[in-house]
């Protein structure tokens, strides 16, 4: 340290533009960073856009029953009209079972032989279900699908013998903004999250681990570079590649997958570039500490990727974690990323939210770059 | 032949210590999955807890009261505040101070009393729209029960037909009997890629490739022994991860082990497979991950791990056939929970061996074509 610390240095302009010209020409020289920033955003996209729904449909089915007559027809019938189920008919309860053994059908509906006499004598008659209960969440709304199917049998039952069968309480449900529930509603502004997370900490943290690894960034320690300078000439080069990648998701979310975006653009951007510089911070720390590609590599994945999808509360609900891990999300800047843009992409702009989740934000990138700042100095002296 | 085994097992011997005498990559490589396991098994599910709601109730009578008990009863819900009007649902759900609101009519019980159906609205927060199904489902099943207390103490006529739920393998329907085997794929998956994907590229950017290149090792023997330590680990890390499952998170293991074993030593060569092929093709570290990374992201997804495979669109579904990790999670899924055996297993086995086979060839040959 010399005796002018107190005094704020300027970075000089032509160094800056110098290490920054360096840094693009690596990142259009090596088609994997583009790769990270445009491909990959690309294939998430599309996964999630197209591939994966949490709605299932045309569900195997097996249907058994013991003494078929007008009757159980007019039940078993629902399930053909259903949009949910692929029903199967089995000839006798231990066939059906072989085929959920094997894994052939994912539920089995039993009507058993005394099914029509209890009917018609008043009684209550029961209807036996089995739900393969593996995958749980499935498993519960196949038996929401299968209730669905049994209640509206009961009302067209009592309909038609102009029998009161109605239920002491009704249940009118509102879904606010998702009224249709399409899940690529959610998972596209959740999944630009995650791309914003590889872009800004697994690809930079390799990049300057790269540095380190290859000796060429003591060779930079030696010019008359400062630190300061150096840490901008990486940040503003990846800082626009994330915001790139970020316009083409979003662009690609509004116009293919027709996600609506009901916030301000404003809004969005200005968050999204908070979110990138924690995320640029934490890949900058991350490779200043390991100084080794393969061990930032592992790092960026474990500390920054993983947790993006799991933890952030793009698919799994925050609420419900137990409390220590509850406790662990809030050191995550990806949740308060995810909860901004659940809500500027579906709800608008709700001032509380956003306010409160950009101070985070905003208190996430001054930590990073602050530490980032100070490990790399220390190394220096 | 003898000479070839001890040249490969000093190639393995190296590749070891290069991953084991670095503080940071060995603490990387146990640690990290371990940790993850842990956090991830408690994470990620589906099921939710502590439901913060609301409830606007504008009916004075005794059966509303009994409502709002039902749910006030439940684990599942936590009641945030009672409301007076209106105005105050949409602040509520906008600043997700609540995800449910509850609006009970102002005629509820009168309704009820009269024989009449009594109307309740359900608002949600449909931001996450699978979290706004569950809730729906579980709101939906405190009132049917409410009903059907209030249709036996008031003496409605007796329904036709009943269902009788039961789930097999899972009784309670517990996610994360479902989640952490998942887990056990997802992480040995994401070891083994690591390990082999960058096995190469470190010592082509090292420059120590070409020291290779003058022994006397084969390319076939450098590629086994850039195999056999993505093996031993991967070997090793699903072993401690299918101990931690059964020991912590206690989910049964009710299937035979060699059926989970066999089924592990496939997934693993086909991995690995896939690991090297990449390997090969990576001049530099980054090219390596990037590859990994390109091939882990869709694999994982697209395994059926958290979403269910039969529920993607057809060409996707045909598209899973070539992830060896979509047969992995059923052989994982298979032997915990439903207890199978190795003969239900074959169909998922031989595709495995199949793609291994085909990858460990490709990337055989493309290892050959990038060495001369």
């Amino acid at each position: 340290m010399n005796g002018k610390q107190g005094k704020i240095r300027l970075p000089s302009l032509t160094r800056l533009r110098g290490l920054m010209r360096k840094e693009i020409w690596q990142i259009v020289r090596d088609p994997s960073s583009i790769a990270i920033a445009f491909v990959m955003p690309l294939v998430l996209l599309l996964l999630f856009g197209y591939g994966v729904s949490l709605d299932a449909k045309d569900v195997p089915v097996a249907l058994v029953v013991d003494r078929p007559s007008a009757l159980t027809a007019s039940f078993t019938g629902g399930f053909a009209q259903s949009e949910y189920f692929a029903p199967r008919h089995f000839d006798n309860i231990s066939q059906a079972e072989d085929a959920m053994l094997r894994g052939e059908v994912d539920a089995l509906v039993w009507l058993r032989g005394n099914f029509e006499e209890l009917v018609r004598s008043g009684e209550t008659a029961a209807v036996g279900v089995f739900v393969n209960g593996v995958d749980a969440n499935n498993a519960r709304l196949i038996s929401g699908y299968i209730e669905g199917v049994w209640s509206r049998w009961l009302e067209r039952y009592a309909a038609e013998r102009g029998m009161d069968l109605s239920r002491p309480v009704e249940l009118e449900q509102r879904i606010w903004f998702n009224p249709g529930m399409r899940s690529r509603d959610y998972l596209v502004p959740g999944i630009i999250a995650v791309i914003m997370t590889l872009i800004g900490a697994l690809l930079t943290s390799l990049v300057v681990a790269r540095e380190w690894e290859r000796g060429t960034m003591e060779a930079l320690l030696v010019t008359p570079v400062r630190i300061g300078e150096i840490l901008l000439g990486k940040l503003i080069p990846y800082f626009i590649l994330g915001m790139g990648g970020l316009i083409f998701s979003v662009a690609m979310g509004v116009w293919l997958f027709q996600v609506p975006l009901r916030g301000s653009l404003l809004v969005l951007l200005g968050t999204s570039s908070l979110f990138l510089l924690a995320a640029l911070g934490m890949g900058l720390l991350i490779s200043t500490v390991a100084r080794n590609q393969f061990v930032a590599g592992q790092t960026a994945i474990i500390a920054t990727f993983l947790p993006a999808f799991i933890l952030s509360g793009f698919i799994f609900d925050i609420a419900s974690m137990p409390t220590p891990i509850r406790g662990l999300t809030h050191a995550l800047a990806a949740r308060y990323y995810v909860s901004i843009l659940q809500t500027v992409f579906l709800a608008g702009d709700v001032t509380s939210v956003i306010l409160w989740n950009t101070a985070a934000l905003v208190a996430m990138a001054a930590f990073f770059l602050l530490m980032v700042r100070r490990r790399t100095r220390k190394r220096l002296d | 032949m003898k000479a070839m085994a001890g040249r490969i097992l000093a190639l393995v011997k190296k590749e070891f210590l290069a991953l084991v005498k670095d503080r940071k990559s060995r603490t990387v490589l146990v640690a990290p999955p371990l940790i993850q396991l842990i956090i991830f098994g408690y994470a990620a599910t589906y099921d939710l807890n502590r439901i913060p709601y609301a409830v606007f109730n504008e009916d004075r009578g005794a059966a509303s009261r009994e409502l709002v008990s039902h749910f006030q009863g439940s684990q599942n819900f936590r009641l945030i505040k009672r409301i007076d009007h209106e105005g105050e649902i949409a602040p509520l759900i906008n600043n997700r101070e609540t995800l449910v609101v509850l609006h009970i009519g102002p005629h509820f019980s009168r309704h009820l009393l009269q024989g009449e159906t009594g109307e309740v609205q359900l608002i949600v927060d449909g931001r996450n729209s699978n979290t706004a199904a569950i809730v729906s489902g579980y709101v939906r099943e405190i009132t049917t029960r409410f009903s059907d207390r209030w249709m036996q103490d008031h003496g409605y006529p007796a329904v036709p037909a009943r269902l009788q739920i039961r789930a097999w393998y899972n009784t309670n329907l517990e996610s994360q009997w479902f989640i952490v085997p998942g887990i056990v794929g997802l992480l040995t998956l994401v070891v083994t890629m690591l390990v082999t994907a960058l096995s190469v590229a470190r010592e082509r950017e090292a420059g120590t490739f070409d020291q290779l290149l003058v022994t006397p090792l084969r390319p076939v023997e450098i590629l086994l022994g850039k195999a056999l330590p993505g093996f031993i680990i991967g070997f090793i890390e699903a072993t401690l991860i299918i101990l931690v499952a059964v020991t912590w998170f206690q989910v049964p293991l009710r299937g035979s082990l060699p059926a989970l074993y066999v089924g592990l030593f496939l997934f693993l060569l086909s991995s690995i497979g896939v690991g090297l092929m990449i390997s090969s093709i990576a001049v530099t570290q980054q090219q390596g991950l990037l590859g990994a990374f390109l091939f882990l992201v869709p694999a994982i997804i697209l395994s059926g791990f958290a979403t269910p495979i039969a529920n993607m669109p057809q060409a996707v579904q045909i598209l899973t056939l070539a992830n060896p990790m979509r047969y992995f999670m059923v052989i994982l899924r298979g032997v915990f929970l439903e207890g199978d055996s190795m003969a239900l297993l074959w169909p998922q086995y031989w595709p495995m061996a199949v793609i291994g086979v085909i990858a460990l060839t490709l990337a055989g040959i493309l290892f050959r074509r990038r060495m001369y």
